[in-house]
């Protein structure tokens, strides 16, 4: 062992840039496969977009369960709660949405997102005591429990609403793309790539600048030193699942503009792709989840450009292939 | 004793109750005649078994595997697929077998491979990853597997609901080929289900409750858990993809929303839960009770549903309308889970005074 002496800064930890570098390089691999930059342009970005989607769904679940040891298998519900609630204030408003006024328009999304927030947030704080609390510590009954939830939520949602699909149209002065020469960039994707960036750089910054998110991190590393130096780990806790669950809502409503239209059952694909991106990113691990969801929407996009057939199993193939090489996801944070 | 691998039931009402349900599913055919009593009584035999190879994996080594109806689904395409082929011969179902049993157990040991090596966890969410692809392969290769449509096929000569095998004179009602069929269904579902029961029992099963209770100790004891949890995880699929081919050849007919679509997932889990996890008896009595109320009682939701909607009540008519089957069953789930953990077996072990025979904890 090397002699440290006092004055010297401590070592810094090592810093793992393998996983970030995976999806730039699968960009770049992918240039000359497609040929075209200008359609590798359009699919990047693309990919880009619905990979911040994804991630805004997926973050909270991974910290719930890095912090918490628990899996919601209902996850999924809340971002179809979101969806829903957000056709409640868009279909009344539909005349503002149609006007060609980004600031009418916005006057519109704002409140809808808002509001599909503080419902699955408050959805959230339902299922964390009611369906959670009795079961901390028990994975299985956890699992059961959730799943139980997701059904009795997607159920309420098709009594209530009926089985159709509504219709969400995007909003005039969305649609369309930004031109630059032959490339076109969907403005929408620009606005979601806009907004995933500002939650990921939001939720960097509390976990990292913040004192709250030194005990969660602390709480993600190991939960019973927290406790015995006197933090109410249950609170914080009870605080990050309901943050979970609006930023589900928020990536519902955007996933619901996305696809211009809103179902009951949006939420077992989705639940099943943000459970792929989590394993892949690492159970716990926002920056792998981030990551993981860039790689899965790239799968997506790229694979079906490429290989329109493959794209049915493209997602399990990267699963496996990440598994291989890294058996505890991209980043692999908790001990458990 | 012999037969049930030294593991009766041990509860006077629980043995009660099995017998009667034995006895209850062997004279359906004479006791209640029509078509609907036999389909049902067919597919409480179907989902014992089923539910029973779920049990091995829920119940016995503690991991939620959500891709059951996966294997479930093979075992009914390789047969439907194989009769649909080679047209209603003896050869077409031999082959069916041949080829759906290996192949569930193939899927399922590498499955149980990359996700039973790191968490217990992982395999829950890997195993609904892989079945919600393998759904969405099934409908799409529509040459090979009919797509939404499924394939409808014909059985053998033997098993035609057409051949008298002895006429109504002789016994004063008439054997066929479905009942037959019937009985073919019964007899390997209650050698499924026997075999089971050997399983968990056998100084196999010892360890994989082992692995269940503590899975760091049952490793420092010198056992190799992702082997025995990967050998649980094949055997609970090849009794999955069996039960599967027993399903298709009673509906002549293999299609996704019969083999393989999420709800039957839930149906099963929570027979596992209503019966008992851990028991394998459970599986009987859950399958009995959920496939009774899910004939019967959903009718009885039509006519609550009917008559709200008619007393001018609000959202009531959509909450029972039978459709909403599922709300129902999600909140019986959790309420079963969170009350009765041990379920009905575990209820009457412990009400019928031996305390000691409630290993679930």
């Amino acid at each position: 062992m090397t002699e440290l002496a006092a004055t010297d800064p401590l070592p810094k930890p090592k810093r793992d840039i393998a996983p970030i570098l995976l999806p730039i390089a699968v960009a770049l691999v992918m240039i000359p496969l497609i040929g075209s930059p200008s359609t590798w342009l359009t699919l990047t970005a693309a990919s880009l977009a619905m990979g911040m989607m994804i991630f805004i769904m997926a973050s909270g679940l991974t910290l719930v369960f890095g912090l918490m040891d628990v899996l919601n298998f209902g996850h999924g519900a809340f971002i179809a709660v979101g969806a829903y609630v957000a056709t409640l204030v868009l279909a009344p408003f539909a005349a503002s949405l149609q006007a060609d006024s980004l600031w009418m328009n916005l006057a519109v999304l704002a409140p809808a997102a808002l509001l599909s927030m503080a419902v699955s947030g408050a959805l959230g704080l339902i299922v964390e005591r009611v369906l959670i609390l009795p079961v901390y510590g028990q994975h299985l009954k956890q699992i059961l429990m959730t799943t139980g939830g997701l059904i009795v939520a997607e159920q309420t949602l098709y009594a209530v609403w009926g089985p159709q699909i509504i219709p969400t149209p995007l909003p005039t002065s969305l649609r369309g793309s930004f031109i630059f020469g032959d490339v076109a960039i969907a403005k929408y994707r620009v606005l979601a790539m806009l907004i995933g960036l500002a939650v990921f750089i939001a939720i960097q910054l509390v976990l990292n600048r913040t004192k709250l998110g030194l005990l969660i991190r602390a709480g993600v590393e190991n939960r019973e030193m927290v406790e015995a130096l006197g933090y109410r780990i249950r609170r914080l806790f009870l605080g990050v699942f309901m943050t979970g669950s609006a930023l589900a809502g928020l990536g519902g409503v955007m996933w619901a503009l996305y696809r211009e239209q809103v179902h009951a059952s949006m939420s077992d694909d989705l639940t099943v792709l943000i459970f792929i991106v989590v394993i892949i990113g690492g159970l716990g691990s926002i920056g792998g989840c981030f990551i993981g969801a860039i790689l899965v929407a790239m799968v997506a996009n790229y694979g079906g450009f490429l290989l329109p057939k493959l794209a049915l199993v493209s997602n399990i193939l990267l699963m496996v292939a990440i598994l291989m090489w890294r058996p505890r996801g991209l980043y692999a944070v908790t001990s458990r | 004793m012999m037969i049930l691998s030294g593991d009766p039931p041990r509860s006077r009402v629980l043995t009660l109750v099995l017998v009667l349900i034995i006895l209850a599913l062997v004279a359906t055919p004479f006791l209640f005649p029509g078509a609907k009593a036999l389909n049902v009584a067919a597919k409480i035999c179907v989902f014992a078994a089923l539910v029973a190879s779920y049990d091995l994996l829920l119940g016995y080594t503690g991991s939620v595997s959500f891709a059951h109806t996966m294997f479930y689904g093979i075992g009914s395409y390789a047969i439907a697929i194989a009769l649909y082929g080679m047209g209603p011969n003896w050869a077409a179902v031999a082959t069916g077998i041949v080829v759906g049993l290996p192949l569930a157990a193939l899927l399922a040991l590498a499955i149980g491979l990359f996700s039973l090596r790191v968490a217990a966890i992982f395999f829950a969410m890997i195993t609904l990853a892989v079945a919600s692809a393998f759904q969405v392969l099934a409908s799409q290769l529509s040459w090979l597997t009919g797509g939404e449509d499924g394939r409808s096929f014909q059985l053998p000569e033997l098993l035609r609901p057409g051949t008298v095998l002895i006429s109504r004179n002789v016994l004063g009602f008439e054997v066929n080929g479905r009942i037959l069929t019937y009985y073919l269904l019964f007899a390997v579902s209650a050698v499924m289900i026997l075999a089971l029961l050997r399983v968990v029992n056998s100084p196999f099963g010892r360890v994989l409750q082992a692995i269940r209770e503590n899975r760091f100790r049952a490793e420092a004891l010198g056992f190799r858990t992702v082997f025995h949890l990967t050998y649980a995880n094949c055997l609970a699929a090849l009794v999955a993809a069996g039960a599967g081919i027993l399903n298709a050849l009673w509906l002549r007919y293999a299609g996704p929303d019969t083999s393989l679509s999420f709800s039957i997932m839930l149906d099963i889990l929570l027979m596992v839960v209503i019966g008992g996890m851990g028991t394998i008896y459970g599986a009987i009595i859950g399958a009995t009770i959920f496939i009774l109320a899910q004939n019967y009682l959903q009718s009885l939701m039509g006519v609550a549903s009917k008559a709200a909607s008619e007393a001018g009540l609000p959202l009531l008519p959509g909450l029972l309308h039978p459709d909403r089957w599922l709300l129902w069953l999600g909140l019986l789930f959790i309420a079963s889970v969170y009350f009765f953990p041990t379920g009905v077996v575990g209820r009457l072990r412990n009400g019928g005074g031996d305390k000691s025979a409630d290993t679930s904890h």
